[in-house]
Formats: C-alpha cells, structure tokens, sequence
C-alpha cells in the first residue's frame, strides 16, 4: 500500500507543501482512514473469492463491466507507469545520470525483482524499496521546522486563504493520489497471489492499517520538507522542487531525490504488476509471481510489455509528457468509480461474502467515503479538462 | 523472401484467430452473470451508466473544441 506513494502522489504533496505550507497536514492525516477503509473491502474480497478485483467484475456483471474495466485498468496503469519513468529519470537526472541509462537500468533490476520466482521474495525486496521511502523523515528533520508552528497550523483544520478554488483543486489532486483505481486491483490480486485464506483477514487488516500509516507519514513529511524550504513558490514537479531545494540545501535535495527515484520505482513495478494480474486473470493465464517464467510466460511478458514501453516514451524527444500526466488524472476518473461501486455491491453481496460481508456500520463508513471519493475526483478530473472551472 | 512474408502472415493469422477466440470464450464463460443483483444494485449500475456517458460526453467536447481552436 506504501506504493501509493508514487512519483505522481510524491509531486502532488511536494506542490501541496509549497504552496499553502502545513496548513494541510489535517487533511492528509484524514485521508489515512479513507484508504485504509477502501483497501480493507479489497483485502477481504480477495481472501474470501480467491480472485483478482478484475476476474471478480466479470464474474459478477458481466463481460461487458469486465472489458470496459479491464481495458480501462491496463491503459490508466501504462500512463501511469509513464509517469512513474517521469519521476525516477527527472529524480536521477539530478545525479547527472541519463534518462537512457535510468531507464535501462530500472528495467534491469525489475527483471531480477519479478523474476525471482517466489512471491514472498518479491514483497521482501519491495518492503526494502518501501523502506527507503521513509528517507523523507530525515530530510524533515535536517530543515529544522518549528514544531510549534506544524502541530499550530497543520493539525487544526483550516483552509487558507478561504475555501477558493486553488485550494479545492489540492484538495481534489490529493485524494487523486491517495485513492488511485491501480491500488484496488492490485492489493486485491496481491491477497490472492500471497494465497491468503478467510482466517488471515485480520492479519490483512493489519497489513493495511500500517501501509495507510505508513503512506500517511510520509506524505506529511513531504509536506513538512516543501512546506518548509518552499512556501509560497508554484512548484509543477517533484523534480522540480528538488532543483531549487538543492541550490540551498544539497544534502536535503539529495534525500528528496532518491526519495522521488524511489517512489517512482515502487509504483512502476506494482502498477505493471496489476495490469499483468489482471489479465493473466481474465484471460485464463497462469498469473503468479510463485511460477517461473516458462510456467507463466504471458504474464511475464505482459509485465515487461508494459514497462518497456511505458519507459521507452519517456525517452522519446519531444514526448507530451506534461500531457500525458494529465491524461491519467483524467482516464482514472472514468475507472475509480466503477471499481469502488463494483467493490461495494460485492462486499454487500451475501453469496459471494457469506459472513464477511460489510457489516452496516461499515457500509456507513465504505458508502461514505466512496460516494465522497466519486464526487471529489470526477471534480479533479473536469477540473483538469476544464482549468477554469473553479476559478 | 515471398516464403517468409508467407510465413510471418500465416503466424499472424493465426495469432489473431486464437485471440479472437480467446475473447469470444471468456465473453461466453461470462455470459450470465453469477450473482443475483438487489434493486439498490441495479440502481447503482444504472448510475454508473449515466455518470459514464455524461463523462465521456464531456470530455469528447473538450476533445472537440480543443481540435477546433477553442480553449
């Protein structure tokens, strides 16, 4: 779950920080529960079937619910996987390393992660990269922040300068990041994948209380970092915030910038993963990190397809990169929706959950947030095509 | 290389024949959907539907005013 700290989410808390300083950390730890509430229906839906989120919508509602959102998954999760390249290049881009050289590399790497050929090794490697996404506390502390002033101004919810437009806009571009459609089919696949059973829910549970902890923390100290070396600035990109804070602040830029790699790593090779689940899924491939590759090549394949391009785009001159950012905001509109909406009605579903379905004091709390979630980020996405529309 | 070009096609027609009928099965295997769908269920499809076509509505506009010089 730590991996929803992507590039894209480690960007928008960046630009969160540098512009309105602190006085969103209230927000923020708010979101902690809203992920936490949407993973935990995943984490059950997946012990209790023993399918993926995408192979349950077909089964479910049909092929017609199943293709739009398998084809929907598999292009918001290339884009997105672009996006991951955007980050770990710009991030290593900074160290003087070529954009060609990170891309080949990355891939490198990944091949040896994936092809390990046990999932359990696979999470152990990936909670190590996990890991390395705390760097963002000591740079946090290395910028000396009056304490007083985040717990003054960062834990009592306020809106500064009044709820306007740029503000609602953040606001938006945060759940955006925090709530993204890849996270549902992936934690869902990765509960099958890790052959987890009906009597490990609660250990699942717990599982993803401390990744929405986790995530939480260091998105809040991200904010702590921009919101402390750049108040007031308009910073579009991560790696831009790391440009300016390195002319003042080497050691610090240096952390935010393997930080940035490090997200931008995380994210790309859970979210190739998530395509190549699904599919392996739907189509009747074998679809585990516990087979080698001769066992499952089209699920290997298929991964590899997906980062290979995704990272060759990047490197492409000329490449609408700013573009397609903001294309995956809005793609991921159209897909977040219906997987939350398919994620309740099997949740709520009595033969498919038997005595694991929502409880009504969850369906309070699930329906809540998820018709919360629908209206904020369709906001985000018409406010992405239409700039203008909030002022 | 007329034998190879021949070969290649055939290759490629029968990659795409086997993944037309890969789709038409798994189309088949899920006909009928599994579960039995509540009335709320239903209603929250049919929203879904409309909130689908009304999204895609708008961005196809924004698409076609951007094509034609607009803002």
């Amino acid at each position: 779950m730590i991996a929803d700290n992507d590039a894209g989410g480690i960007t928008t808390y960046a630009a969160t920080g540098a512009k309105f300083g602190y006085s969103l950390i209230w927000f923020l730890v708010l979101l902690g529960p809203v992920a936490y509430f949407v993973q935990e229906m995943t984490v059950r839906l997946g012990a209790v079937t023993k399918h993926g989120h995408a192979e349950a919508i077909f089964s479910a509602f049909g092929p017609f619910w199943g293709w739009f959102s398998l084809l929907d998954l598999t292009l918001v999760n290339w884009l997105t996987i672009i996006t991951e390249f955007i980050g770990m290049t710009a991030a290593l881009s900074i160290f003087g390393i070529p954009p060609v050289i990170t891309v080949i590399v990355v891939i490198i790497v990944m091949f040896g992660i994936v092809l390990s050929g046990r999932y359990w090794t696979w999470e152990k490697i990936t909670m190590a990269f996990c890991l390395i996404n705390l760097i963002y506390i000591p740079a946090a502390f290395l910028v000396h922040p009056s304490v007083a002033d985040v717990l003054r101004i960062g834990i009592i919810p306020n809106f500064p300068g009044g709820f306007n437009g740029t503000l609602f806009f953040f606001m938006m571009a945060n759940i955006g990041t925090t709530i993204a459609p890849w996270m549902i089919f992936f934690q869902q696949s990765a509960v099958v994948d890790k052959q987890m059973k009906e009597k490990d829910i609660p250990w699942g549970k717990f599982d993803t209380i401390v990744g929405a902890l986790f995530t939480i923390i260091v998105a809040v100290f991200v904010i702590i970092v921009t919101g402390t070396l750049l108040y007031g600035m308009d910073i579009q990109s991560a790696a831009q915030a790391v440009h300016v804070i390195m002319g003042t602040h080497q050691w610090v830029g240096t952390l935010v910038a393997i930080g940035l790699f490090d997200a931008g790593f995380l994210g790309a090779i859970c979210i190739a993963l998530t395509s190549s689940w699904a599919f392996g899924e739907v189509f009747g491939w074998a679809h585990s990190l516990n087979y080698k590759v001769k066992e499952a090549f089209w699920f290997y394949v298929f991964f590899f397809f997906g980062l290979i391009t995704a990272g060759a785009v990047v490197l492409i001159p000329g490449a609408p990169l700013v573009l397609i950012t903001l294309f995956v905001q809005v793609v991921a509109v159209t897909l977040l929706p219906a997987a939350l909406i398919f994620l309740i009605i099997l949740l709520n579903n009595e033969e498919i959950m038997g005595k694991y379905r929502n409880t009504l004091f969850e369906n309070i709390a699930n329906i809540t947030i998820v018709v919360f979630i629908i209206v904020l980020s369709t906001l985000y996405g018409i406010s992405t095509v239409f700039p203008n529309l909030f002022g | 290389m007329a034998a190879l070009e021949n070969f290649v096609g055939k290759r490629i027609g029968n990659f795409v024949r086997e993944f037309t009928g890969k789709i038409s099965s798994i189309n088949q295997k899920y006909a009928t959907p599994k579960i039995k769908l509540s009335g709320a269920a239903k209603f929250a499809l049919l929203l879904l539907e409309i909130y689908l076509i009304v999204l895609v509505g708008l961005l196809a506009y924004r698409f076609w005013t951007i094509i034609h010089g607009g803002a």
